[in-house]
């Protein structure tokens, strides 16, 4: 290391001071220059990074001047409309924060901002992962972090959107309140805990700040510091490409490419919040006023995030069972409780469901093209449709409005569409994902369209296919071909009966049915043969200058051409497989 | 794992097995070198790009005081597009926002301009640790077994599962006074509580907000008003909470006595007044969108739809249970009065509400 300058002295001493105490050099020298890969959706994940940085800095400076007391004030403040108005604390400080502390609404709004982006890029990232196959071994504990992350970060908004106590807040804990009493056994009881007997009580904002700011949040900045260890010790997963493989990384190093973008990121999200939250309103709590348990706004709504609860509630019909004298409210138990606890569970079992289905045991650093996972897609994709509607279920009274439909008509068409679509969207996704798949196949066979139509001399339009680029063929062959597992044996060749053999059958059925679908790739010998055909084509591509002059065609023109029926029938032979 | 060399010295064949592709290593991608890589005016450009952010980003934060300390917090402006807003605040998150974002383009266009674009290639490991330290690990867990005798000692590995099971107890039987009785409440169980609200026999009705009594003839035929019991102020102010209202809380609605189809007992009505509960029995939301017309009361949040000349039932959405009906009647001077609390429990379902 050559240091001249003062400034790059003083720091060598400083990293010799350390390294002598924690041994960080070792560290250093194998990661400074880590290779990470490039690629726009692996954004995802740092926005979600980078927006909760925001969160949690800007809701440090709101605790300085927030006040989580349900005690009654009478407001004295520079908002008009509101003074002389008696609400609690709670909702007062919010107040002050948003009119007489400088900069205060803008940190509120950036607050807010930060923790809708958050959340939102969290859900995006989740796809992301969850369509390209990341999750894959080695990384399944991660995606488990991920989903546990995914969840405190909803009970982070609910939790933080409740605390204003203003009218909207309030509704919302009262429909939270709701959902807690419908607890078989428990509800009445847990209840009266948590809220210090009945509604709204005056302890439960208090109660609520110290879960918000603390207890969340620590569980989340623990999760997050597990998350990006794994990520850091397996290495990020990477797209198929040219020289890119299983067993390695290409990518750009730490120093200086990757800290210089991945920092650079940081500082542009943190901008773009700060310049939302000064330009764009979000939760004006100063318009719905303070809470009141028998007051309430038409059209409230939740944030996005809360929206497919909200449906779900909406959505669900009216069943309340009494037994022995013991009510069970099934429709409140199953929408708020049951239906997410199983979209969660679901969602966190996934990798191991998969890998067991599959008996897939490598492990993967080469990402999946969704469409070479079909049946992974089409279930993702109905989860997603699922969620959709439920969350069209949580907007119907601004749907009614906005459209002019009626309320109880929407109801029903969600009540009938929640298990009609999503089967649809499985069966459309599952087929375009073989489409696509097929195509490729096209592809490699016999290389992409060039958009070069050629009349022949005797009449016959032809369009002349180029090779695929380097670059293609290697995302394209990347493809990995799996087979089922086979149907297991009702017993040995000793004729001892097999103990596991209805687990096996469902496994084999399940592999089956995962695997079934598929375009195999062509074999390496069916690719030489269709590029040198492809090269044919190219080759009829000179004449097309002098397309005047049949004859210098014709000498072209030996059946060498690609002919238009070719693609059926290779569409035909994929089918007979 | 330092074994990093520049992605176009490769050879073609590392990495992956082309026997498990089925095909031939693919080639690498050939590196196109920038402007900035080739003319030195574009290197010295894309430098002073660079540095004009960083100037502006420090520009910026000059800014942000100047607003902080010179804009009065009150002022009010038209901005484009955004109507009319807070001076201060758009300054502020203008300003601020700038200041942290120019940083950020500035490092982007740094590395994109000016460091190399060159993809590099560094060999994976498998996750899976060495047999060696499977084996040695298995070893040490072996002698700590043995050295702690926790195979050879089941009294103890009982009892210390025992011990480990029971401690955290305490921990939770301390959450029971989360929820400390109320003067007045004492020895009474949530089901009991959340059963009985404020009215009584006799108890007069007033409207919300001005504490009005109300006389029969202030409600029109079709008309709907909010109204509490007569002594909600001074309970509220006496228990510091507004849980009282949440359960009194009733709307009284006006029709034609003959519009009335049924009740939930008879003659619960004063001269077609009606008095509902305002809380709903599905979460537990106020509700006081009326329609005249259908006599059709909806949820703001859920839209369950009670059909108030019909005993309250249920006619649409998730709510489970009719709007409580209370029985009124008017007093010796003439204003509504409660006849008798709620006959059944207002508000959400609960477990012990039978």
């Amino acid at each position: 290391m050559t240091t001249t300058s003062p400034v790059e002295q003083v720091g060598g001493a400083t990293a010799t001071y350390v390294d002598e105490r924690v041994g960080s050099n070792k560290f250093l020298s194998r990661n400074l220059g880590k290779v990470f890969p490039d690629h726009w959706s692996f954004m995802l994940g740092e926005i979600a990074l980078y927006s909760f940085i925001v969160v949690l800095l800007t809701g440090v400076f709101l605790t300085l001047w927030f006040k989580p007391s349900m005690a009654e004030v009478v407001y004295e403040g520079s908002y008009i409309p509101l003074n002389g108005i008696k609400m609690s604390e709670a909702y007062e400080s919010a107040l002050n924060i948003s009119f007489d502390v400088r900069g205060g609404l803008l940190l509120r709004q950036m607050h807010h901002w930060s923790a809708l982006i958050f959340i939102a890029a969290m859900a995006v990232h989740m796809f992301r992962v969850f369509f390209t196959g990341a999750f894959r071994k080695p990384r399944e504990f991660n995606w488990l972090i991920g989903v546990g992350l995914t969840t405190f970060g909803l009970l982070a908004g609910f939790s933080g959107y409740s605390l204003p106590d203003d009218l909207l807040s309030g509704t919302g804990l009262q429909i939270a309140r709701g959902i807690v009493q419908a607890v078989p056994v428990i509800g009445t009881w847990a209840a009266f805990l948590l809220f210090d007997g009945e509604f709204p009580g005056t302890e439960f904002i208090s109660r609520l700040y110290g879960v918000h700011i603390l207890l969340i949040p620590g569980l989340i900045l623990a999760l997050v510091t597990v998350h990006l260890m794994l990520v850091w010790t397996q290495k990020h997963t990477q797209f198929p490409g040219p020289g890119r493989t299983n067993d390695n990384v290409v990518g750009y190093p730490l120093l200086p490419v990757y800290m210089a973008k991945a920092g650079g990121f940081f500082f542009i999200v943190f901008g773009i919040i700060a310049l939302v939250g000064g330009l764009v309103t979000i939760n004006p709590i100063w318009i719905f006023g303070p809470y009141m348990p028998d007051q309430v706004s038409a059209g409230s709504q939740p944030d996005w995030y809360i929206g497919f609860l909200d449906g779900a509630l909406r959505v669900m019909p009216n069943i309340e069972s009494v037994i022995f004298g013991w009510t069970i409210s099934w429709n409140i138990f199953i929408p708020a409780l049951v239906v997410p606890g199983i979209l969660f569970t679901a969602l966190g079992l996934y990798p191991f469901i998969e890998a067991w289905v599959t008996g897939d045991k490598r492990e993967h650093n080469l990402l999946d093209r969704p469409r070479n996972a079909p049946t992974r897609t089409a279930f993702g994709m109905m989860a997603i449709s699922f969620y959709v509607l439920l969350w069209v279920g949580g907007a119907n009274d601004i749907i009614a409005v906005a459209f002019d439909l009626s309320i109880n008509s929407i109801i029903w068409f969600l009540r009938v569409t929640l298990f009609v679509i999503p089967p649809i969207v499985f069966l459309v996704t599952r087929r375009t994902c073989l489409g696509l798949q097929r195509r490729d196949r096209e592809k490699l066979l016999h290389g992409y369209e060039s958009g070069r139509v050629l009349r022949l001399p005797h009449g016959e339009f032809i369009e002349v296919h180029q090779p695929l680029n380097e670059k293609d063929m290697a995302v394209i062959t990347a493809k990995i071909d799996y087979t089922p597992i086979p149907a297991p044996d009702k017993a040995d060749v000793d004729g001892v009966r097999n103990k596991n053999y209805r687990a096996q059958m469902l496994r084999h059925r399940l592999s089956e049915f995962f695997y079934g679908v598929n375009v195999p790739k062509p074999s390496a010998a069916e690719i030489e043969a269709g590029q040198h055909h492809a090269a044919h084509d190219a080759a009829v591509e000179a004449p097309l200058h002098d397309y005047e002059d049949a004859d210098q065609i014709q000498n072209f023109h030996g059946g060498v051409l690609h002919h238009p029926g070719m693609a059926e029938t290779n569409a035909e032979q994929v089918e007979q497989r | 794992m330092t074994d990093i060399t520049p992605h176009q010295d490769q050879a073609s064949g590392h990495g992956n097995t082309p026997a498990r592709l089925g095909y031939s290593p693919v080639a690498d991608i050939p590196h196109k070198p920038r402007a900035t890589d080739t003319d030195p005016k574009a290197a010295r450009r894309a430098e002073r790009q660079v540095a004009t952010m960083f100037l502006l980003s420090m520009l910026m934060v000059v800014l942000f005081i100047v607003a902080y300390f010179g804009i009065d917090k009150d002022t009010i402006i038209y901005f484009p597009v955004l109507g009319e807003v807070g001076a201060s605040n758009v300054a502020l998150g203008l300003t601020m926002g700038l200041a942290i974002l120019l940083i950020g383009t500035a490092a982007i266009q740094w590395a994109k301009k000016l460091m190399p674009d060159v993809e590099v290639v560094q060999q994976r490991h498998d996750m899976v640790s060495p047999k060696r330290d499977a084996l040695e690990a298995q070893a040490n867990y072996e002698r700590g077994k043995e050295e702690s005798g926790f195979a050879r000692f089941p009294l103890i590995r009982r009892t210390l599962l025992g011990a480990l099971v029971l401690f955290p107890i305490p921990l939770v039987v301390m959450l029971r006074d989360l929820w400390t009785p109320k003067p007045g409440t004492e020895g009474k169980s949530p089901a009991d509580i959340l059963s009985t609200t404020l009215w009584t026999g006799g108890l007069r009705i007033v409207s919300d907000g001005t504490y009005a009594p109300v006389r029969p003839e202030d409600l029109p035929v079709g008309g709907l008003i909010s109204a509490v019991p007569i002594d909600l102020k001074e309970v509220e102010e006496l228990e510091e909470n507004l849980n009282a209202r949440g359960k009194a809380a009733i709307i009284l609605v006006r029709m034609e006595p003959d519009e009335i189809r049924a009740q939930q007992g008879e003659g619960w009505d004063y001269q077609g007044i009606l008095a509902y509960s305002k809380i709903c029995t599905h979460v537990g939301c106020p509700i006081a969108l009326y329609e005249q017309r259908t006599h059709h009361l909806l949820c703001p949040c859920h839209q369950s739809t009670f059909d108030l000349a019909d005993a309250g039932n249920v006619v649409f959405g998730p709510a489970a249970r009719r709007m409580p009906q209370l029985p009124i009647g008017v007093d010796e001077e003439g204003y509504l009065v409660a006849m008798s609390d709620f006959a059944e429990p207002v508000g959400p379902s609960f477990w012990e509400r039978g």
